[in-house]
């Protein structure tokens, strides 16, 4: 990243929805990931088809979420399987923590990502 | 999986005999039967000593059922009830029912069981007379409590008594004729029989003791008994509990021999070894049976013998006896009375609180004891009276009971702490304080109801439930609630998942969560892996591993690191590399700007801090070197482990290196329940560290010693000798064979060292060594599974473009 990077205005930039790619390129039970001059994005598709978005760090270690097990609306970080909420990016109980939820929608199979929630300062 | 090729198990007879055999074999060898069991009853398997408890209204029928039907359909057996048995042809090995119905045997097993003893007396035909048997005694006898209102018991024996307190408690007025002048007169001696008497008179039984039945009266149905003494007692139901009497008829039709029972030897087997009998149907040394413990001996022995063990032997185990009442606490074993001067009884009476308490010794050892109104410490003096332990000193506190004689006071009931490991704990099944608490901890076990389930204790007759619990709790402080389920999708455990997937041919994981019922519709983390294993194990070629079920690890074949890189470990056949492949890795190594190279303790190089997208590339270029996955990301065959053996070393017995380069050849690919890790050594001095691996080999002048179930990790096991051959052939069957059978048996995530504590390396032997037609069909499907297996991850990645998607962002944005 050039120093001449400016975040919040990269930030600012992003209020709408940027495209990413479509349904059929993220496999079902599993996730694709997207750069960004932020760091990485997991995008999950579940079973049933339902898409949902993550800042790709597990709340505990940072271990990279895209390569859990997907069940249900939960994956399971591959480090010290944690098992985090997709919707809202919270580690189930007795585990602690949440990772930044992006909101995502899928029109005609094109996905989208609003990833100006990348500013957003999760809790924990 | 080779169904063809089973043997045929036919079993006469669904009770509890027949039914534990079956379980103790499908425990023991599950697929070597196609098992087909025939039922009288038109019930599926119960408990029949719990049906006192069932007329005393304490349980329901379906409380005491102890296999329902989609247990036989689940183990693949068939069930045919209420179609009994009538013909056996040993010439054509066939058995032949009622309906018709016409089944061969390789191997036939007799459970017929006993029936009633019943007086041929005037007027036992009328109706309303019965026998307690069988549930339909009991629907009799409940049908009769609910319109009449007084009923006589004939007989005042164990069961006699229970019929009659449930009658009882069913709110009929019950008389109790008995022909001794005392109850229970072979378990309990005159004084205890007494106190008995006396407890049962004030609870609204009444007694004609030294009463022999005459005739049963009546014309249309019956209406009384009449006695010898002429005495008549007036009864709307009589029930027939005298004894039993074993059910020989088809044995002695069939040629066998028998005397009071089917005649059988220390191996269960009749006059015609292809015929086996326990239960209350045989005779063994001129006895014969009615209580449950020896019955689940022989259902051990049984079970052994067809599964293959040659030395099963039985032998009666001491036996004792309590009685089902509740709130009367009766405790026999052994002895009742002194036969000469040498036997000297030592009696406590308390009158006034009903207690007394009757001991037998000879030769300062307890060969008897009767306790009455308090039974706490029956366990603790029928161990006395097991293990023939020298009294010593402890005799004159004896009586007192353990408490006092351990000068030390137990805190409220029983102390199980204080318990020796090998005291008994469940009678009817043989189940010692040691087993249980080894059985806690070895399976993780948190519940009554799972310790129940593994070690058996408290699933007969349940009084010692309590006990059970105690120690549950000693052991893991305060019990919490678990279970053996799978996962929380599901209550079915992995043995009863992986019998579902083989018997209902379940090739899909939709389908085994359609079949049993899983709670969730795409299972969770912890079943989908263990379920894709299974699968893929049970129907290799038909069933393709899903993605999306495997750890990231095994999905992209490479081991994930902390930082969310990646290491790549290619093969090195037995530890051995050309400096061309040396090469290569380094030039890997620089051209990738790879942190680290490291050499693993499996003898292989390692690359590590790859990021996931440099993969394909770098395994490109190993690839053109001939180099390939070493699979050290795999619930897998890792790696052979060898020394340099008799090609340099002066001590070298055999070319241990080849011979493990030999076994990596034939085991590579395949997946396994856990990581699975060999190693060769060429001599005794075992520099490969043979005896900490999952499979060893160590060479010798005198041929190959194969060990398994080692472990270096968390907890170090050595491992159990498996079998001395003489030829690397043998060494490779029995290896795969082994192998196999850990694919097969073992649970997910298990590795062999924990997988042979549970099963026992005699298990193992006798699946692998012993049966050699066993280890050549392990050995037939591991080849045949191997077809599928053994194709190079990283070739079909690199370069044909499998998965690719794994490898690449799915965009780039800013």
């Amino acid at each position: 990243m050039h120093t001449s990077f400016n975040p919040w205005q990269w930030l600012a930039d992003m209020n709408d929805w940027t495209f990413i790619g479509t349904l059929d390129d993220i496999p079902r039970l599993g996730a694709r990931t997207v750069e960004t001059p932020l760091g990485q994005v997991a995008v999950f598709r579940t079973a049933g088809d339902e898409l949902f978005a993550l800042v790709n760090r597990c709340p505990h270690r940072g271990g990279p979420l895209s390569e859990g097990i997907v069940a249900g609306r939960m994956v399971a970080c591959p480090l010290h399987n944690w098992v985090i909420d997709l919707s809202t990016g919270e580690a189930a109980a007795p585990d602690e923590g949440c990772t930044t939820v992006i909101p995502v929608r899928c029109e005609g199979g094109r996905v989208s990502l609003g990833l100006a929630a990348l500013g957003t300062v999760a809790d924990g | 999986m080779n169904k063809a090729v089973r043997q045929r198990l036919v079993v006469v007879g669904n009770g509890m005999a027949g039914m534990r055999t079956v379980e103790e074999l499908l425990g023991r060898a599950p697929v070597r039967y196609g098992i087909t069991v025939f039922g009288a009853e038109p019930h599926p398997n119960y408990n029949r000593i719990l049906l006192s408890s069932v007329l005393a209204g304490e349980k329901r029928v379906e409380d005491i059922v102890v296999n329902r039907r989609e247990w036989y359909a689940e183990n693949g057996i068939a069930l045919h009830t209420g179609d009994p048995v009538i013909a056996i042809d040993r010439a054509a090995r066939t058995v032949t029912t009622v309906q018709g119905v016409v089944a061969p045997y390789d191997k036939l097993l007799l459970a017929t069981g006993a029936k009633p003893l019943m007086p041929r007396l005037p007027g036992l035909d009328l109706p309303g007379v019965v026998a307690f048997r069988g549930i339909a005694d009991v629907e009799a006898m409940l049908e009769a409590a609910r319109s009449g209102t007084r009923a006589v018991v004939i007989g005042g024996g164990l069961l006699g008594l229970e019929a009659a307190w449930g009658l009882r408690r069913q709110g009929m007025s019950v008389a109790v004729v008995h022909l001794m002048e005392t109850l229970m007169e072979r378990q309990l001696d005159a004084e205890a029989g007494h106190l008995l008497q006396q407890d049962l008179t004030e609870r609204g039984l009444h007694f004609f003791t030294g009463g022999q039945t005459e005739e049963f009266l009546g014309t249309d149905r019956v209406e009384g008994v009449r006695l010898a003494d002429g005495r008549a007692i007036p009864a709307d139901l009589v029930v027939v509990a005298i004894g039993i009497l074993p059910n020989i008829d088809l044995a002695k039709a069939a040629g066998l021999d028998i005397n009071r029972g089917v005649v059988v030897g220390d191996d269960m087997a009749t006059s015609d070894p292809d015929i086996s009998a326990v239960g209350e149907c045989v005779e063994h040394n001129g006895q014969v049976f009615g209580l449950v413990a020896p019955l689940w001996e022989q259902a051990k022995v049984c079970a052994a013998r067809l599964a293959g063990d040659g030395g099963a032997a039985y032998a009666t185990p001491p036996l004792s006896t309590r009685l089902k009442i509740t709130g009367i606490d009766v405790f026999s074993a052994g002895r009742l009375a002194a036969a000469d001067e040498d036997d000297c009884e030592i009696v406590l009476r308390d009158g006034g609180k009903s207690v007394y308490r009757k001991l037998l010794v000879r030769d300062d050892r307890l060969v008897g004891a009767v306790l009455y109104g308090d039974v706490a410490d029956s366990g603790w003096y029928f161990d006395l009276m097991r293990e023939q332990r020298p009294l010593g000193d402890l005799r004159e506190r004896l009586i007192f009971g353990r408490a006092f004689a351990d000068s030390q006071g137990a805190k409220g009931g029983i102390d199980v702490a204080a318990m020796s490991d090998d005291a008994q704990v469940c009678g009817c099944n043989g189940v010692s304080k040691g087993a249980i608490v080894s059985a806690i901890g070895t399976k993780g076990l948190t519940t009554f109801e799972e310790v129940r389930a593994h070690t058996k204790a408290g699933s007969s007759c349940g009084q010692c439930g309590g006990v059970v619990q105690a120690i549950l709790a000693h052991v893991t402080g305060t019990a919490a609630v678990a279970s053996e389920a799978m996962c929380k999708c599901t209550a079915h455990s992995h043995d009863a998942v992986r019998k579902a997937i083989l018997n209902r041919e379940l090739k899909t994981q939709a389908a085994v969560r359609e079949a049993l019922g899983w709670s969730s519709p795409d299972g969770c983390a912890k079943c989908r892996p263990a379920l894709n294993y299974y699968l893929l194990c049970a129907w290799p070629g038909e069933y393709v591993a899903e993605q999306g079920s495997r750890f990231v690890n095994e999905r992209i074949h490479a081991n994930i690191q902390k930082d969310g890189t990646y290491s790549v470990i290619p093969r090195l056949w037995g530890g051995i590399a050309t400096p061309a492949e040396l090469r290569a890795v380094a030039d890997v190594a620089e051209k990738y700007a790879i942190p680290e190279i490291k050499l693993t303790g499996g003898q292989r190089v390692g690359l590590y801090g790859l990021k996931k997208g440099q993969l394909p590339a770098v395994w490109a270029d190993l690839n053109a070197a001939g180099l390939v996955s070493g699979h050290a990301y795999a619930k897998g065959l890792r790696t052979v482990k060898t020394c340099v053996g008799s090609e340099w070393c002066r001590f070298g017995t055999r070319d241990s290196t080849g011979l493990g380069i030999e076994l990596e050849k034939l085991l590579w690919g395949s997946w396994t329940p856990h990581k699975v890790k060999l190693a060769v050594s060429g001599c005794p001095r075992n520099c490969a560290e043979a005896t900490i691996k999952d499979i060893g080999i160590i060479c010798t002048e005198g041929g190959y010693d194969i060990v398994v179930g080692g472990n270096g990790g968390i907890e170090v096991r050595i491992t159990d000798p498996l079998v001395h051959v003489s030829s690397e052939a043998e060494v490779l069957e029995h290896c795969a064979a082994v192998l196999q059978l850990y694919r097969e048996e073992a649970r997910y995530l298990e590795r062999t060292a924990p997988w042979v504590e549970r099963v026992g390396i005699d298990y193992v032997r006798c699946r692998v060594a012993d049966d050699a037609a066993g280890r050549k069909a392990l050995f037939a499907r591991f080849l045949h599974s191997q077809t599928y297996a053994q194709t190079d991850p990283w070739a079909e990645r690199a370069l044909g473009g499998v998965d690719a998607y794994e490898f690449q962002p799915l965009a780039v944005v800013g």
